[in-house]
Formats: structure tokens, sequence, C-alpha cells
């Protein structure tokens, strides 16, 4: 038997909060995969929404390309505000 | 960067069914968040998409008077520091379009609304940049003002734009941190130098007071902004808030700040301040700022100049594309 489609599975937990990456479900389509996902990942209240996204419409980096992919953010301290002295009698900055 | 509410908010139409209107309205008043796909009032929607957009444009805006300095920084440290600075506002005006998209309106309905002049935008990038010290008082005052409004706005009801926040404000310390050490180099610095750093802030002080809005009595949108916890606190909360922290700041500096009404009023325990010339604002609002053709022209260069990059980024995936199907 071929496997239905892998779907990647978001809850957010409660309002104001992004959905996280929880896990994956197999389903036919997107309607049962969100009721799989109800099922397998929010049995205890752990969510207030859900989205299904199929597993391969996403594009992920290769690690094995890590280094290079994030180097830029590397040797950039200044971005960080501990970078900057101020007085410590100069509040609130 | 940020922008406050500048055009009239819509009134609550009498269509809304008043069941949901009310439900809305308790959970809005019991603090929870509302999220895109949530049931919203046409008004609420309408307002928060303006607020959104128009705080995505000020980030856009605010890059072009730094954007002029990066040439011309005094060295290489301070070169690579304002590029970094100028980068995190692009990537502000991206998250905050993302936020506003989530409401209906499309990422090019916005930008053509800001390029048409359509949209409003901070009135403080309207005021020129004339010498380095500028971009001192830009990152201490201008951003100061900004995180003052925008802390509270990480609590604002709609989810998305309180994200948005989140991270806004997680990155936007190091820029008044670093606009207050070139104050401070300045200040420190030669006769000529202090100087400079004095006629900033005397440019700079009233218009960054101006950035939280008009005083509360003529700010009609407030109460039903609060009411939505669209807004946290008042314009003129907000503004006697900053002039409390940044007075001290400017004393350290060895500064005086161009207000000869200022004075610590012991009995309220704030300072004083003087009376901001709203007609200023107004007309700046208007779109009559001393650079406010000038920014808008140089953001549409920008938009011309880019397309090319625009049209072999489409070329490039059309090509990817075909190699792939194949």
């Amino acid at each position: 038997m071929t496997d239905w489609p892998l779907w990647e599975v978001f809850v957010r937990s409660k309002g104001g909060l992004s959905h996280r990456h929880v896990g994956s479900v197999h389903a036919p389509d997107a309607g049962i995969a969100l009721r799989h996902a109800r099922d397998t990942y929010t049995r205890r209240m752990e969510g207030v929404s859900l989205w299904v996204v199929p597993s391969a419409q996403i594009t992920a980096s290769d690690p094995s390309d890590d280094a290079a992919m994030f180097d830029p953010a590397a040797d950039k301290v200044y971005r960080h505000p501990t970078f900057y002295t101020v007085p410590d009698d100069v509040k609130h900055i | 960067m940020y922008t406050t509410e500048l055009q009239k908010t819509a009134s609550l139409g009498a269509t809304e069914d008043p069941e949901r209107l009310a439900a809305f309205e308790a959970r809005v008043a019991a603090d929870e968040f509302i999220e895109p796909k949530d049931w919203m009032p046409e008004a609420y929607r309408r307002t928060l998409t303006r607020q959104i957009s128009q705080h995505a444009h000020s980030e856009i805006v605010g890059m072009l008077p730094e954007g002029n300095w990066i040439g011309r920084a005094p060295s290489l440290r301070r070169k690579a520091i304002l590029l970094a600075k100028v980068q995190d506002e692009a990537g502000h005006g991206l998250y905050l379009y993302s936020a506003a998209e989530t409401l209906g309106t499309s990422r090019e309905e916005m930008i053509e609304a800001l390029h048409s002049g359509k949209a409003k935008y901070s009135t403080i990038f309207n005021y020129p940049t004339l010498t380095w010290a500028d971009i001192g008082a830009i990152g201490w005052l201008v951003d100061g003002a900004a995180i003052m409004n925008q802390v509270p706005l990480q609590r604002t009801s709609y989810g998305p734009y309180a994200r948005a926040m989140v991270r806004v404000c997680k990155e936007e310390s190091f820029h008044q941190r670093q606009g207050y050490e070139i104050m401070m180099v300045l200040a420190a610095g030669t006769p000529d130098q202090k100087r400079m750093a004095q006629d900033a802030l005397n440019r700079w002080w009233w218009p960054s007071l101006m950035m939280f809005g008009p005083p509360d009595a003529d700010s009609p949108n407030t109460a039903q902004s609060m009411r939505w916890r669209i807004k946290r606190e008042t314009n003129d909360e907000l503004r006697q808030k900053f002039v409390d922290i940044t007075v001290p700041q400017a004393d350290a500096l060895g500064l005086s700040v161009p207000d000869p009404a200022l004075r610590w009023d012991k009995a309220r325990g704030h300072y004083d301040y003087g009376e901001i010339d709203w007609e200023e604002f107004y007309a700046v609002v208007r779109g009559e700022g001393p650079v406010a053709k000038e920014r808008i022209a140089a953001r549409r260069q920008a938009w011309e100049d880019g397309a090319w990059v625009r049209d072999a980024a489409a070329a490039h995936a059309r090509k990817h594309g075909r190699r792939e199907a194949a």
C-alpha cells in the first residue's frame, strides 16, 4: 500500500502566541489531516488553533551548508545592545 | 520607528451583527488576542490595517534619512553599525507589512498607497538630517520615542501585530544605544563637536515629542482604540514618560533640552514642558514637512531602480521552474 501524503502540524497553544511545529500526520486530504492532527496532537487541550501544511511544500535549508548559510550574522556583534557602553548612571536606555 | 494613527478612524458601522459585536467586545475587554481568522468588526479591521501599514511605511521611509549617511559615516565601525540599523528598519517594515496582510490588504496595495502619497507615515521623517550628529540624535531620541510607543504595543489586541512588536522591540534597543553613544562621543569632543551635538538636539527635540501624536483632547481616535486595546496608553501619557526619562539622559551628556519652560514638578513627580507647536505638526501631517517631497521621490526612485532585480528574480524563477519540470 502507498502512504497517504505527509502533513506538518502546527499548534497555537493560546491566543496571542505563534503556531509552533509539533510533528506530522499522514492523510489523504487537508480536511482529514486537520482531524488527524486534532486527534494526534491536541487530545489534552494543547491548542486553540491548528495548521496543517503538505510536507512536500516545505523548502528547508541544507544542514550541511549551515555554516555558510548563517555566516553573515556571525561577525556582527554590533547588532546587540550589549556592544555599546552606556554609563551606569544613565537610566532607561 | 513608529507612527501614530494619523487619519480619522472610520466610525463603527450600524451594519455589524450586535451579538457578534458584543462577543468581540467582551473578548477584547478580557485581554484575549484576536487572530486573523477570528470575526472582527469592519472598523477594527480598517483601523488596524491603517495603523499597521502606516507603521510599516514609517520603517521603510525611516531608512532614507539615515541611509544617506552610510557613505559619510566617520569610521568603518560607524558605517557597519549604521548599515546594520538600516537593515533592521527594512526588516521591521517587512514584519509589519506581513502583519497587515493578514487583515486582507495586499502588499502591492500598501506599497502603491505609499508611493502615490495617499498613505501617511511618521511626521519625523520629513525633517532633514543635516550633520553626523543627527544620526546620533535620531537613534537616541527618535528610536527612544519609538520604543516608548512600541513597548505597550507588544500587548495590543491583534495577535500578528503584537508578535511583530515583540521582535521589533527586541531589535530596537541597539538602535537607541548606538545613537546615545554617538552623542556621548560628540558631547565629550571638541567645542565644535559639542556644538554639533547640541544643534542636533535642538532640531530633533520638538519633532520627537510630536511623534506621540496630537494631545489627548484633540485625538478623537484614542478612546475607541483604547477600548479595543489597539492602543494601551494615550499619546500624552507616553509623551510625558518620554520627557521624564530623556531629560536626565540629556543632562548626563551635558547638553540642554531646548525648552525654557522645562522644569521638574515635585508635586506631580514629572517634568513640565512647554507648548508644542501643533500647527507645525499638522502641516507636516498634511505633507508640508521640509523634505516630504524629497523622501517620497527617493522612495519611488529606489523602487524603480530596483525593478531590474525583481525582473531578474522572476526570470530566474521561470528558468529554474522549467528545469525542475524537465
